[in-house]
């Protein structure tokens, strides 16, 4: 209870209510990620069975057009699938490969930008590979390795790898991003007194860079996971939409939005639109909330 | 050794290289590529003797080295020339891990309580970790036991472990600071500065309870610092540094009295007195930079007894009448 008083008094909660974007993007991606994860239990049909799905019913309109059916809230795509249930199921893939590649690249960025902040030696070498890799763009790294990966395993195999490939693909493409902040905190912490006086102490690097520095360096990091996820989770919509992502009978929101792209022109636009609408819609809360935590961290803002 | 002489500088040479990367060093001139490289020479030679229990003051401007020597004496900077001693051993050339033992009995307090504590660490962890790191052994009980000891000691309550450095006021953190180094028992503190970020009033509570603690501990102390007030209150000796180098060491009492060097006689005349017409020598020029040493004698630039022998000639420190120890040839020749 006295825990629960604390967060309840504390400044992060005042300033989140106080502010109308905060809640109400926190409230839509709250809906979403519970519509997401909960998808098995309320989504109206399941999608990867392919016992539940008719070809009949392939490319029914919304339930308020003339031709919609009631069993159909969104209509239904190329194959039959009921688009609700597929797009829910679809979100929750695509988050989970953007907290995935997310801590996957945080994991390598806080260790390299710990190490190549603290040790002189390092420096050099590992901030130069952070520079070659971000002198690619992110998705011909990404387009490169996919490519690689699926003539390795071949298309039907790749299928059951594809989610954990594209996790370690973003991941791999966009960890400097990370390094390269945590290195400018780790260089603004090392000056201080407090390092001086843990290497008085005695203490290991190791432990000085994981107990001493890394906590003060944290709020950065926090900050740009949030952008991190909105674009990773477009990452992976963009090689889906290439053809890299993942495959069909398990889509993602990016591969939905490209299933339904052979279609819009001829007048099966709710394929394409309604995933889309739910991605942007994903991206722009979680961007938001990561700017509006941007802002609470900043003391230098006025929190009005 | 003496056996009474609980830390000796000998020589100690410090200087940094601020060239930058590898290609900084490159240098076009006169249609030559030239490597070269710029080095701030900011301790040059520095030898002090610090008997056990007594208070060894080192006083000079800023950016004389006084506290680049602190902290090469602490190992924070590994030194160019020179040794340091502590009893008998050898401590500057040491690893790591056979320096450790030395780190319980040499602790540093800091000049800036803001930076000097982790702000994510509550008191009570930033006071424990020495305890756990030197003696592993201790039980949690006997841990939290200490550090309500030490709490105690520097007059902070014990109850205060969960409250974190900000919620603290500048001459708490010190305590705390001071603290910290007292954990370990210690019986070498460097201090470097550490009340040169307070007010004058918490200045003094500090002083105090340094000046306490070394009775209750035996503790010995080198104390960095500018404000000559403080150093006379505090100190037994003191050794004045002008631009990396060490002009005079005397008894303080001797010093104030009678300072021999002509750097000292210009830094006591600053001291603002009241009731006296100023009597300030006034000094001309700029302290010269530590990147370019003028020849000679350092001072050589600024000093109104300048001779030739000065410009060209390093003085060494010599021995004179009342334990004094100076570096000036004027001295030497009985000119001053």
């Amino acid at each position: 209870m006295a825990f629960l008083r604390k967060i309840q008094r504390s400044d992060f909660v005042y300033y989140f209510f106080r502010d109308p974007i905060a809640y109400i993007s926190f409230g839509i991606l709250l809906v979403l990620f519970v519509g997401a994860f909960a998808a098995p239990l309320i989504a109206p049909h399941n999608p990867y069975d392919p016992t539940t799905i008719d070809i009949m019913d392939s490319e029914l309109p919304p339930v308020w057009a003339s031709e919609g059916s009631a069993r159909f809230l969104l209509g239904t795509d190329d194959m039959g699938r009921d688009m609700l249930s597929t797009m829910l199921y679809g979100m929750r893939i695509s988050i989970l490969i953007g907290l995935g590649a997310v801590l996957l690249q945080a994991t390598i960025g806080i260790v390299v930008g710990l190490l190549s902040g603290y040790i002189k030696k390092l420096d050099a070498i590992l901030m130069r590979i952070a520079d070659v890799q971000l002198s690619f763009s992110t998705y011909m790294i990404a387009i490169f390795i996919g490519a690689t990966f699926q003539m390795m395993f071949g298309v039907a195999n790749y299928e059951k790898i594809a989610a954990p490939l594209l996790i370690l693909i973003i991941g791999l493409a966009e960890w400097p991003q990370y390094a390269r902040t945590v290195r400018a905190s780790v260089l603004a912490e090392r000056r201080k007194e407090y390092i001086e006086a843990a290497r008085i102490i005695g203490l290991s690097r190791l432990r000085i860079m994981w107990r001493h520095i890394l906590p003060n360096t944290l709020s950065p990091v926090l900050v740009i996971s949030t952008v991190q996820v909105a674009n990773a989770i477009m990452s992976e919509a963009a090689l889906s939409f290439l053809g890299l992502g993942m495959p069909q009978n398990k889509p993602s929101l990016g591969s939905l939005i490209t299933s339904g792209f052979e279609y819009i022109f001829s007048g099966t636009w709710w394929i394409t639109i309604f995933p889309g609408i739910l991605l942007v819609v994903l991206i722009l809360v979680i961007n938001l909330l990561g700017d509006w935590i941007r802002d609470y961290l900043n003391p230098k803002l006025y929190k009005g | 050794m003496d056996p009474l002489i609980l830390v000796s500088i000998r020589n100690l040479v410090k200087r940094f290289d601020i060239t930058g990367g590898w290609l900084d060093q490159f240098r076009f001139s006169g249609g030559k590529i030239s490597k070269e490289r710029t080095v701030v020479r900011a301790v040059n030679g520095v030898s002090i003797d610090v008997a056990q229990g007594e208070t060894v003051s080192v006083v000079g401007e800023s950016g004389c080295g006084k506290s680049t020597l602190a902290r090469t004496v602490m190992g924070l900077y590994p030194p160019e020339e020179g040794e340091v001693y502590y009893k008998n051993d050898r401590i500057d050339n040491l690893s790591e891990a056979r320096r450790q033992p030395f780190r319980a009995h040499m602790q540093m307090v800091f000049q800036d309580p803001y930076a000097s504590l982790n702000p994510r660490m509550t008191l009570g962890k930033i006071l424990k970790e020495p305890i756990c790191f030197h003696q592993p052994k201790l039980g949690k009980v006997a841990v939290a036991e200490k550090v309500a000891l030490v709490m105690e000691q520097v007059g902070i309550d014990p109850d205060w472990h969960t409250r974190y450095s900000h919620e603290l006021s500048g001459g708490q953190r010190q305590r705390i600071s001071i603290a910290r180094a007292l954990t370990v028992e210690p019986d070498f503190i460097v201090a470097d500065e550490p009340i040169a970020a307070l007010d004058v009033s918490i200045q003094a509570q500090i002083l105090n309870l340094m000046m306490d603690l070394q009775e209750q501990n035996n503790l010995t102390y080198l104390f960095i610092s500018h404000d000559l007030s403080v150093v006379e209150h505090i100190s037994k000796r003191v050794a004045v540094m002008y631009l990396g180098s060490m002009c005079e060491l005397a008894q303080a009492k001797e010093l104030f009295q009678r300072p021999r060097h002509p750097y000292t006689q210009a830094l006591l005349s600053a001291i603002p007195q009241l009731g006296k017409a100023a009597s300030h020598e006034k000094l001309t020029g700029d302290v010269p930079s530590p990147i370019s040493l003028p020849s000679g004698c350092v001072f050589h630039t600024r000093c109104r007894h300048t001779n030739d022998r000065c410009r060209q000639e390093i003085p060494q420190l010599i021995d004179v009448e009342g334990g004094t120890q100076v570096a000036c040839h004027g001295v030497e020749e009985g000119r001053l």
